[in-house]
């Protein structure tokens, strides 16, 4: 049971990380990004790249997916995602979905379409036990590992984004981007920064969770309406609210999963629909505060 | 009397509809050997022209269309197993149960944001993928469920294994729902309805009730959808979880967005252009058409509908 809840959270802490920028890309941007899959799926073949072809530690390669989707997002935000800022929403999720067809098709082609196999390091496959019976707890190291990097890194943009110049700047680019650049602020390379800042996440997020979510090129699809439950529910105005959201939906998807294998989906989407008709700016928005 | 011509004047058949349609008819007649293409795209027309009624017309955006057109197709499947196998009969109970659940699950799309929309489309049709799923007894699971027989069209003509029967049964129904929906969007609710996508605000102060709007156009583009899952199912004599997938929805969105939305010609047009690509694409590679019409989406959006199809405004500059 224990162990469950503690998977769950684990699960959702890597979901976190991986909505992440998508949640700021939406809440920030006003951009619906439905093709943040694919760069997470980005992050976890380099990944498997690096390590299985080139021998990298797993711990290298980690900062290495971070900084490759990065400038990988960054590209994309200069010649293709710009036009699309000021666009209706449907045209973005149309745009962005075709971006994920063609990620998906590319890297079916390239890589073949079967799953990539992972090997971690002996350190993270390690095993603690507590307790006993109904109350044990297992935890894998590679799980408590995920965790703290997690924490890690919600705390560090927390911090960034309400103690720092760049936080407060991005701020009131997003909440006015004309009085913003009236003030001298550099509203175009903050969007830029955000942005790669986002798909590094994303990539981050694929290559942290390589083994549990796996690499192949159906990633971006299968994970794209897990991504957009944590945001539609958690509100994308704070980092709170996807947090708990993605920790809510992870714990209750590996235990639906665990305890009702057949309704395990059936219960995380009918949730989502009742939380999107109870709150329909999502559990932590500014709008319901207001 | 002028005013009054001027009035009516957009709701008149052009002589350009009414020969396209015939050429629609002789092609149907000239290419029987393509008969299954032709009901396939008569079908995902009829799917795209409910999706045009409440996007194009109402502006609601829904990725979950694929609800009630899977409605649609199971309970025409069951109907014909279990009950009666009349196609006709089967038609309507598909269509009146796609209505049903429009006009349940209406009241989930009057609140929120586009966002929001999207994902409670997407979850409605996604939490019906789910429950076919799970009573895998009744609607075949994930192995489709088999054994639906047709019994003959109009008590004389047999569904054939060319789909001749089936290719004239859908194209009928696409031109019936095709003549109603031109009816309707001319009428003062399609006028309204376009009023609700331009401005809620002002529709509310002409004292038009904006939710029962919505619930009556709702209603209406789920029994088109149901329709149109029923016509699947019959023609082809089966009905598997494929109907709820998300790329369902997806697909026909893309048929309407080629189409162009906010006119009924979108669909149809949309539909043929989506079946013929797809078609093509997936002969030279079967593997990786995806790529393409990803590819074809993107550019569609980047340089936008009207200059895309315009190939002679690529050079001269852009209106901004």
């Amino acid at each position: 049971m224990l162990t469950l809840l503690f998977d769950g959270i684990a699960y959702g802490m890597l979901l976190f990380v991986l909505a992440l920028g998508l949640a700021v890309t939406m809440g920030l941007m006003n951009f619906i990004n439905l093709a943040h899959g694919a760069f997470a799926m980005a992050g976890g073949y380099i990944l498997v790249l690096l390590m299985n072809r080139a021998g990298w530690p797993f711990l290298a390669c980690l900062p290495a997916a971070f900084v490759l989707t990065a400038l990988l997002g960054a590209l994309l935000e200069r010649t293709i995602y710009r036009p699309m800022y000021g666009r209706p929403h449907l045209d973005q999720v149309l745009f962005s979905i075709g971006l994920t067809f063609m990620a998906v098709a590319a890297v079916d082609y390239v890589m073949g379409s079967s799953q990539q196999n992972v090997q971690l390091p002996d350190w993270l496959r390690q095993r603690f036990e507590f307790g006993s019976g109904a109350w044990q707890l297992g935890m894998g190291a590679y799980r408590v590992f995920i965790v703290i990097s997690c924490v890690a890194l919600a705390l560090m943009l927390q911090a960034v984004l309400s103690r720092t110049r760049f936080g407060s700047r991005l701020r009131a680019a997003v909440d006015d981007p004309r009085v913003a650049a009236g003030l001298g602020i550099p509203v175009d390379r903050i969007f830029l920064l955000t942005f790669a800042v986002g798909s590094g996440l994303a990539g981050l997020g694929g290559a942290l969770g390589a083994d549990i979510l796996g690499v192949e090129p159906s990633f971006p699809l299968k994970f794209m309406v897990y991504f957009l439950i944590v945001c539609a529910v958690g509100g994308t105005s704070s980092i709170t609210g996807p947090l708990v959201a993605a920790l809510a939906l992870g714990i209750a998807d590996v235990l639906g999963k665990y305890y009702v294998p057949k309704l395990g989906g059936f219960i995380v989407y009918v949730l989502m629909i009742a939380i999107l008709l109870w709150r329909p700016q999502g559990l932590f928005s500014r709008e319901a505060r207001r | 009397m002028k005013a009054a011509e001027t009035l009516r004047a957009p709701s008149r058949w052009r002589p350009w509809e009414v020969a396209l349609w015939a050429l629609i008819w002789v092609m149907a007649l000239v290419f029987g050997q393509h008969a299954a293409l032709i009901n396939e795209i008569a079908i995902l027309a009829l799917f795209a022209l409910s999706l045009d009624l409440i996007l194009g017309y109402a502006g609601i955006v829904s990725l979950g269309h694929a609800a009630y057109f899977g409605v649609g197709a199971y309970s025409a499947a069951l109907f014909a197993k279990y009950v009666m196998p009349d196609p006709l009969v089967g038609l309507a109970v598909g269509t009146a149960l796609g209505a049903l659940l429009g006009l349940l699950t209406t009241p989930l799309i009057v609140r929120g944001t586009d966002l929001t929309r999207l994902m409670v489309t997407m979850g409605v049709a996604l939490v019906l993928l789910e429950l076919a799923n799970k009573f895998s007894e009744f609607t075949g699971g994930a192995d489709g469920l088999q054994g639906v027989v047709m019994g003959p069209l109009l008590g004389h003509f047999d569904f054939d294994l060319g789909a001749r029967v089936a290719s004239f049964y859908s194209l009928s129904l696409l031109f019936i729902a095709f003549v109603l929906m031109r009816r309707i969007v001319h009428s003062p609710l399609g006028l309204s309805m376009q009023a609700l996508r331009d401005n809620r605000l002002r529709l509310t102060a002409l004292g038009l009730s904006v939710n029962g709007r919505l619930a009556a156009v709702y209603t209406l583009a789920a029994a088109l959808a149901g329709a149109a899952g029923a016509l699947l199912a019959q023609t082809t004599g089966f009905a598997s979880l494929d109907v709820f997938e998300f790329h369902r929805s997806a697909d026909v969105m893309l048929a309407l967005i080629i189409g162009g939305a906010g006119w009924l010609w979108g669909g149809l047009i949309g539909a043929i252009g989506f079946k013929l690509m797809h078609d093509l694409l997936s002969e030279v590679t079967p593997q990786y058409w995806t790529f393409w019409i990803g590819l074809f989406l993107v550019l569609l959006m980047l340089i936008g509908r009207e200059r895309l199809f315009r190939p002679w405004t690529w050079f001269s500059k852009a209106r901004t």
